[in-house]
């Protein structure tokens, strides 16, 4: 401090949280003869208003250049008292709190003397402290306007149309040919019973006509540096052998490919050819010749489709492309998987080509799929006349499977009841359910209507063993609500299939520094009251990755990871706490050691040999400052004097 | 210097040390012609025949600089140390013992009887069923035979009497010995109480990689081949580069071997061994979060001799000193 130091100390008696176990007015009677100590008070509530206005007046009627306000933890009004010293015109760091309610009346008994004078000795420290204080502005820094949104399912649709109208151009990388994920797949969405491509595609063809929004589709995720405001991306772009603009969609090329293999987009029930596009309304708009299916891209080998290309669309010689770019702010939505099928051996997942999940009975049950819509079993194409719905198939298990509920599977399992009998109204549906989980605007009703006016049979209890008897799927299970034994041979089993995170959830956890939990779901920054947001600064999920959700729940989520990155980049700089660790660099050695301790990849060896701290990204924890072999490294406000101070005021005499 | 216009006097002492730092004044080679034109040798017990005698006749400050090699282990030592202090205008502590106490240091670990124990009795290659050990004290018809006795602690010189400079290093290096001999030639030497060697440390003129790895594992260096390029602490070797002086020019990690603190902590730094415990700690990875304890304590079994690891060379100079009894500091003169 330029000037002599003059302290104001502001006691706050916390009704009786405080004032109960401290003698608040001897504190304020007894601080003011401590060294520098020019002005003491005590207040009711000093975090009220008047109690604020206190302070400031103080600060302008007795001239004081510190301020200690001894009261609660300074995780709760550290940030109100440095405002209101602010507003006094001190710098905000010219304040500093002494903790004397979680750190003493809380944790003593109200017997006076004990815990009033421990609380002088906090006091005492947190003057020295502030005494020592340097006064500091926030850390700015420019930062890149652009969003990149990695996954093009509905999660990743919003996120990237939300950014794109706000006015931030939008990269949006998919790893599939084409964008609009899991959702395009369904049949109808539950409970309105709306067609799921037809709400979904007009969004699709929004994101591939809107000017701020740049579509990579098949393409991935390479590499990722650079910090919140500044990530620097490399993105693959892989080939697909076929010119976007030149295709003109015809079709021929797929008809002459001789290679058949699985279609994924039909969850493996049909076949596609190597040159193919996943569906009528894929965006992009274009083929994919599928590079590992291929005879060998080889025109000697085979070149059908390219020869009879009119468009000359097909070309053998594309490579992957590798794009550079600097975005400002990530938003994660690379989606989920169903639980694996062979780990499914119980219900003959699998084994028997009869038993399917969900994802394929919408496949079954949608208009585009292999059977426009007419529910026909895999194995021999008849119409299904018994169809048992197992719900919980992997979650809810956890001696054998996943311990979480997938969330979705009650909803879509009475959405599949009710779809089939409408489509074979003398057909027998059963739903095994453990419980019904309808917790959602008109979900609860939609149950009831498929229980009471579909009359699908529910059955509450688990099915033990499934296997063929006869040419039919004999099932046993429970039924818990009539204490018996069932048995019922069905002619198709629906699994509903437990949800995972997608595969790339782990390899984009580690590019961008995220955690994920247990069950390998993103985990956010708060489950409460930070639901979108990670722990990497400028990093935000939407939709399944961060855990199972329907679609509402997922768009909902799209939009307010997107409003989370428009708020970050509409700021014309990046601001950041100043309380970071500082570089004497006369006395560092570039040893390095700081740079593995840091959380936060905050410190680097630079070019002249010393560690430099990327100010942004340092969030003032002091690990690398203590671990310091030389002592090159402090802590801003919180420096090896300060400390001393504070500890000499704390426990001398 | 002072402003006497004859020729200068220079001295040279040993305390408790192994005579390697005299051995190192005379490394100087023909430099030392140049330390002989500008004085002579007032006190020199390794090179030329003086008595104390002739020591305590100086006036106050006569002799010009001294440089003291070796620790205070015995009553002689003292009592020299302020004699010396005593006639000499400069006092240079000069090697690892007199600037820390050096490996003779290390005895503070034990009591001086337990260090008579081991030597005169215990040690494997030692005869003697009577159990005689030296005496300060002997009466004989003939006299009494006196002998120093030990203090109780070994000290570094800066503990005795007061240093004004410090050439460090086991010995040190004739570059630096040299350095010094250049600042006093030319009448230029630094601030009292400096150091002369680097200013920052040994991590600085090193040319090995570090390479932002945790350490999962120690090894002592004759167990594992090194690698000549990656930092040995990178590689388990349990190196005191990063809390050691500068100024050796990295000589045992490039010589592929861990540097041992010879030249003592940085400025700032008050107790090496500590702070490079601290450093260690905080770059040691055990397995995952949150793992059992069982993977630490198999990590610090290959740590077998910590005080000689991490206080090799500045034990008695350490905050503590040396071992501290169950009461409690045991000694404090």
């Amino acid at each position: 401090m330029a000037s002599k130091p003059r302290i104001g100390v502001f006691i706050c008696h916390c009704g009786e949280n405080i004032a109960g176990t401290v003698d608040v007015t001897g504190l304020a009677e007894r601080i003011i003869d401590y060294d520098d100590v020019t002005f003491s008070t005590d207040y009711e509530y000093m975090c009220s208003d008047p109690g604020q206005n206190k302070i400031k007046e103080a600060i302008e009627e007795e001239d004081l250049n510190g301020v200690i306000v001894a009261a609660c933890s300074p995780s709760m009004h550290e940030e109100t008292f440095r405002s209101a010293v602010e507003e006094a015109g001190l710098n905000r760091y010219r304040c500093e709190i002494a903790n004397i309610r979680e750190q003493c009346s809380w944790v003593h008994d109200g017997d006076g003397s004990k815990p009033t004078e421990k609380a002088l000795r906090i006091i005492k420290g947190a003057v020295e402290k502030v005494k020592r204080n340097i006064p500091m502005e926030p850390v700015e820094r420019e930062h890149s306007d652009k969003c990149l949104v990695i996954g093009g399912g509905v999660a990743g649709i919003q996120a990237a149309l939300d950014v794109a109208e706000a006015g931030n151009e939008v990269v949006l990388v998919e790893k599939e040919p084409t964008i609009g994920g899991h959702m395009a797949q369904l049949s109808e969405t539950f409970p309105t019973l709306d067609c799921s491509q037809c709400i979904l595609t007009p969004k699709m063809v929004e994101v591939n006509q809107h000017p701020n929004i740049e579509l990579m589709a098949y393409s991935e995720v390479k590499d990722v540096s650079g910090y919140i405001g500044n990530y620097s991306v490399q993105i693959e772009n892989k080939p697909t052998y076929v010119d976007p603009d030149a295709c003109n969609l015809c079709g021929d090329c797929e008809d002459v490919c001789p290679v058949n293999v699985q279609d994924e987009f039909n969850q493996g029930l049909t076949s596609r050819k190597a040159i193919s596009i996943p569906f009528a309304q894929a965006i992009p708009s274009s083929y994919t010749l599928d590079e590992e299916a291929c005879l060998g891209l080889n025109p000697l080998r085979c070149s059908k489709c390219a020869d009879v290309c009119d468009a000359d669309a097909v070309d053998f010689d594309q490579s992957s492309k590798f794009i550079e770019e600097e975005f400002g702010a990530i938003i994660v939505a690379t989606g989920y998987d169903l639980y694996p099928k062979e780990k499914m051996g119980e219900y003959g997942y699998g084994q028997y080509e009869d038993v399917i999940d969900g994802l394929q009975f919408e496949r079954l049950l949608s208009a585009t799929g292999p059977t426009r819509g007419e529910v026909r079993r895999p194995s021999d194409g008849k119409v299904p006349k018994d169809v048992v719905f197992v719900q919980c198939s992997g979650s809810r298990d956890p001696e054998n499977h996943n311990s979480y509920c997938s969330k979705i599977c009650c909803m879509y399992t009475a959405k599949h009841a009710k779809l089939y009998k409408e489509s074979v109204p003398d057909g027998n549906a059963y739903v095994f359910y453990i419980d019904i989980r309808a917790g959602g605007k008109d979900y609860e009703e939609f149950i009831q209507e498929v229980q009471e006016e579909d009359r699908v049979l529910y059955l509450k209890g688990k099915v033990s063993k499934l296997k063929k008897v006869d040419g039919k799927l004999r099932v046993w299970g429970m039924d818990e609500i009539a204490g018996e034994r069932m048995e019922i041979d069905a002619d198709l089993v629906v699994l509903a299939q437990s949800i995972i995170p997608s595969s790339e959830a782990k390899d984009t956890s580690r590019k961008l520094n995220l955690n994920l939990g247990q069950n390998g779901f993103y985990k956010e920054a708060h489950p409460k009251l930070r639901p979108v947001e990670s722990l990497t600064g400028g990093v935000f999920f939407a939709g399944a990755g961060q855990g199972p959700k329907d679609i509402p729940d997922t768009v909902s989520q799209g939009s307010g990871a997107a409003a989370k990155a428009i708020e970050m980049l509409s700021k014309p700089t990046l601001t950041h706490d100043p309380q970071v660790v500082e570089v004497d660099e006369d006395l560092c050695s570039g040893c390095g050691l700081c740079i593995s301790q840091c959380p936060y990849d905050a410190l680097e060896v630079n070019s002249r040999g010393v560690a430099e701290v990327n100010e942004i990204l340092c969030e003032g924890c002091g690990t690398c400052a203590s671990g310091c072999p030389t002592n090159a490294l402090s802590l801003k406000n919180l420096t090896d004097e300060q400390l001393t101070e504070m500890i000499h005021a704390q426990i001398g005499d | 210097m002072s402003k006497k216009e004859s020729k200068k006097k220079v001295a040279a002492y040993w305390a408790a040390s192994c005579g390697g730092c005299d051995v190192a004044l005379l490394g100087l080679h023909e430099r030392i012609l140049d330390l002989l034109d500008f004085a002579d040798i007032a006190f020199w017990p390794a090179a030329t025949d003086f008595k104390y005698e002739d020591l305590k006749g100086y006036e106050r400050n006569e002799i010009d600089l001294t440089f003291f090699n070796g620790g205070i282990r015995t009553s002689e030592n003292r009592e020299i140390a302020e004699i010396i202090r005593e006639k000499s205008e400069l006092l240079v502590a000069y090697g690892s013992c007199a600037h820390q106490g050096g490996i003779p240091g290390l005895a503070n670990m034990s009591s001086n009887e337990e260090l008579f124990e081991t030597v005169y009795k215990n040690n494997p290659t030692t005869v003697n069923p009577e159990g005689v050990v030296p005496q300060e004290l002997t009466e004989r018809e003939e006299g009494n035979l006196n002998l120093p006795g030990l203090q109780e602690r070994v000290k570094s010189l800066s503990q005795v009497v007061e240093v004004d400079y410090t050439v460090p290093g086991c010995p040190p290096p004739p570059e630096l010995t040299e350095d010094f001999l250049d600042l006093l030639l030319a009448g230029n030497l630094p601030p009292k109480g400096s150091v002369v060697a680097g200013e920052k440390t040994v991590c600085d003129e090193c040319s090995r990689e570090w390479n932002k790895e945790t350490i999962d594992e120690f090894h002592r260096p004759q167990e594992v081949e090194i690698d000549p390029d990656k930092c040995l602490l990178d590689q388990g070797i349990i190196c005191m580069g990063p809390v050691t002086r500068s100024g050796c020019e990295a000589s045992c990690p490039e010589a592929n071997l861990p540097c041992k603190g010879c030249f003592g902590p940085p400025k700032k730094v008050e107790d090496q061994g500590t702070e490079m415990l601290n450093s260690l700690a905080s770059v040691v990875q055990i397995g995952e979060e949150g793992g059992s304890l069982e993977g630490e304590k198999a990590l610090l079994s290959n740590l077998p001799d910590t005080i000689g690891t991490f206080y090799n060379f500045s034990l008695a100079n350490s905050i503590f000193g040396g071992k501290v009894s169950d009461g409690g500091n045991d000694e404090q003169e």
